[in-house]
């Protein structure tokens, strides 16, 4: 299998400063990941797993190191750029949905291609597309508090990938929804992948972490 | 994104979230609707108040006769004789004398009136026909006393409204009555118009006889105890005192002004008075207009920054999805700018129809006042578009991250 890495980071590091302590939540993280892969990163809580993905996904800038994405060293990027990034380069999933709430979910998965500026009309075709796709097409306009959270988080996936990002970066995705419903949104990641979506996503749970076809253990910061 | 759909966009959440936007535009209606209330109810006070000053008459001068003076006991002012009815007509009859309008040469003194039963003790003021017009005097029933009951002496009288009520009782109307002062008996022509005033100012205990059966009938005089004298306009009021002063000083020969016989006192000396009060009343208004429109703007500055702030995750969680920076502000400002200016439109209406109902009310002028409502629209949409575009900033300033962690 050829691998072409999307995301390589070098010698990361976090450190939390208060007035009072130092907290050192990431040291020294150098990995690769290629593309089409899809990358559980596991560890306890406060092992950094969080902060290292919210690096990742450009949501949060590392202390120290280095970090490329396709091939783009995101350190040195605008924050306008960073927005660019964050729009068409990443899709991002979060453990507490995070939809705009008494919005319909069709607006909701819209919403990143209006910061892109796809026009209007191609923007509710993809939307449709793509929440058909995560099999909510009769719950587009209902409003993201009428939805169950299995519901809510297909809609979160469907704006995540409305965009045709890079690579899906999932934090927990399973962590506030029912075993049941987590296993359909597992079924959906498995099928991304085989899709060739790279996927990186993070669980302290082995029996979602099993879906992954590599397993990334961190601990105190650091990979281990 | 495009202005436009910024707009909808705005337009939209601002729909989706009725109480929110409810609460926002109640905040920014009550700040401006209390301001312009407070600032038109305070002008129509203050309107209330000088034209009641003005109702005395501005344009009025009023000469009275110097005080006498035996060895070093000076008199009270206006004891002396000096001013007689022949002043007076040379003051009108003078061409050097350009500034006055009006002449009105009047005697006046205290004495008890009676009729049938019931008596009282008033002012008679002999005058002429001028005084109606110098002292801006209205007349509620009948007529007021003309130039011919002055030249032929007659026997009448025009009174008050609060000698009707003290010798006839309350809500008469005595015209064609008579009565008796200094034991002669004078028919009531006319009873004047309430002015108000009270004590020695009341002008409406007052009874008007002919100037010239006042001198000869009822106190056997020639002199008179003033000459008031109208202006032709109030700004006019120091030539005309300086005029006529110089004028007068003339006829009686008298050289050095401190020695004058008389003095001349003008309306603009009380007027100047009253300006200073209605000119700490204005300075107390603005005061009352500065606190409310502090008040009001805290008030749309709390709404706008609770409902901003509280957002702070949203904005999070926008940057998170692409937006930049200044799509983000771009939409908050759009945001904040149709709150304020729909809260600010409802709210002006708002106050004016306050206003309203209780200059109605305390039976006050209605004013509006297009600065004052200006300028409380300006100040309460400022605030509110500030406060609604710094917490925005301030969000969008942070990693996505820390928006979206925001409690």
């Amino acid at each position: 299998m050829k691998t072409t890495p999307i995301i390589e980071t070098f010698h990361l590091t976090k450190i939390y400063k208060t007035e009072l302590v130092e907290t050192v939540a990431l040291s020294d993280i150098s990995f690769t990941i290629s593309k089409g892969e899809f990358v559980a990163i596991m560890g306890p809580s406060g092992s950094g797993k969080s902060t290292l993905m919210h690096i990742i996904g450009a949501l949060d800038k590392p202390t120290s190191g280095q970090y490329l994405l396709d091939g783009i060293d995101v350190g040195k990027l605008s924050d306008d750029e960073l927005a660019d990034i964050r729009n068409q380069k990443i899709g991002f999933i979060f453990q507490a949905f995070n939809l705009l709430p008494r919005t319909t979910t069709l607006a909701n998965v819209m919403l990143p291609m209006s910061y892109a500026g796809v026009p209007k009309q191609q923007r509710e075709e993809r939307a449709k597309k793509y929440l058909e796709m995560v099999g909510l097409k009769d719950r587009m306009y209902h409003t993201s508090n009428q939805i169950s959270g299995g519901q809510q988080q297909r809609v979160a996936i469907a704006r995540a990938l409305v965009m045709n990002p890079s690579i899906l970066l999932a934090d927990e995705p399973t962590g506030n929804i029912a075993t049941t419903q987590a296993e359909e949104i597992m079924a959906i990641f498995t099928k991304l992948n085989k899709e060739g979506h790279t996927i990186v996503m993070i669980t302290h749970e082995p029996d979602i972490a099993k879906h992954a076809k590599r397993i990334i253990h961190i601990r105190d910061g650091k990979i281990i | 994104m495009s202005y436009i759909e910024l707009i909808i966009e705005s337009l939209g959440t601002l729909k989706l979230n009725k109480m929110r936007t409810f609460l926002a535009i109640l905040g920014i209606v009550i700040g401006i609707g209390s301001v312009i209330a407070l600032l038109s109810l305070g002008q129509a006070t203050q309107a209330m108040i000088s034209s009641q000053i003005e109702s005395l008459g501005s344009n009025l001068l009023t000469v009275n006769p110097g005080s006498t003076r035996q060895g070093n006991v000076a008199g009270g002012a206006g004891s002396k004789t000096t001013l007689t009815l022949d002043d007076a007509a040379a003051i009108s009859g003078s061409t050097q004398i350009t500034t006055i309008a009006k002449v009105s040469p009047e005697l006046s003194r205290r004495t008890q009136v009676t009729t049938g039963g019931s008596n009282t003790n008033t002012q008679i003021v002999g005058v002429t026909a001028d005084y109606l017009d110098v002292h801006k005097i209205g007349i509620a029933t009948g007529n007021f006393i003309t130039d011919r009951d002055v030249t032929q002496m007659t026997k009448v009288a025009v009174i008050g409204p609060q000698v009707a009520t003290d010798l006839f009782g309350v809500g008469s109307t005595p015209v064609g009555q008579t009565i008796r002062i200094s034991g002669k008996t004078f028919t009531i022509i006319g009873i004047t118009e309430s002015k108000g005033g009270t004590g020695f100012m009341n002008q409406d205990d007052i009874i008007f006889v002919p100037l010239t059966t006042a001198q000869k009938q009822l106190f056997g005089v020639t002199y008179l105890s003033s000459i008031a004298l109208e202006a032709k306009n109030a700004d006019l009021m120091t030539s005309a005192q300086d005029e006529v002063g110089y004028f007068l000083l003339t006829r009686h020969k008298i050289s050095d002004p401190a020695q004058a016989d008389f003095s001349i006192f003008s309306q603009a000396d009380i007027l100047n008075t009253a300006t200073s009060a209605t000119g700490t009343f204005t300075a107390l208004l603005s005061g009352i207009a500065a606190i409310s429109l502090l008040v009001g703007g805290i008030g749309i500055m709390n709404i706008m920054l609770v409902t901003v702030t509280e957002r702070t995750r949203e904005i999070g969680l926008r940057k998170a999805l692409g937006a930049k920076k200044k799509v983000i502000i771009t939409q908050f400002l759009i945001e904040s700018i149709i709150l304020t200016f729909t809260g600010g439109v409802i709210g002006i209406l708002f106050g004016l129809i306050v206003s309203f109902i209780i200059s109605k009310l305390i039976n006050a002028p209605f004013i509006i006042s297009p600065s004052s409502m200006l300028l409380a629209f300006a100040v309460s949409t400022g605030i509110g578009i500030l406060f609604g575009w710094y917490p925005a900033k301030k969000a969008s300033d942070l990693q996505p991250i820390e928006a979206l962690r925001y409690e």
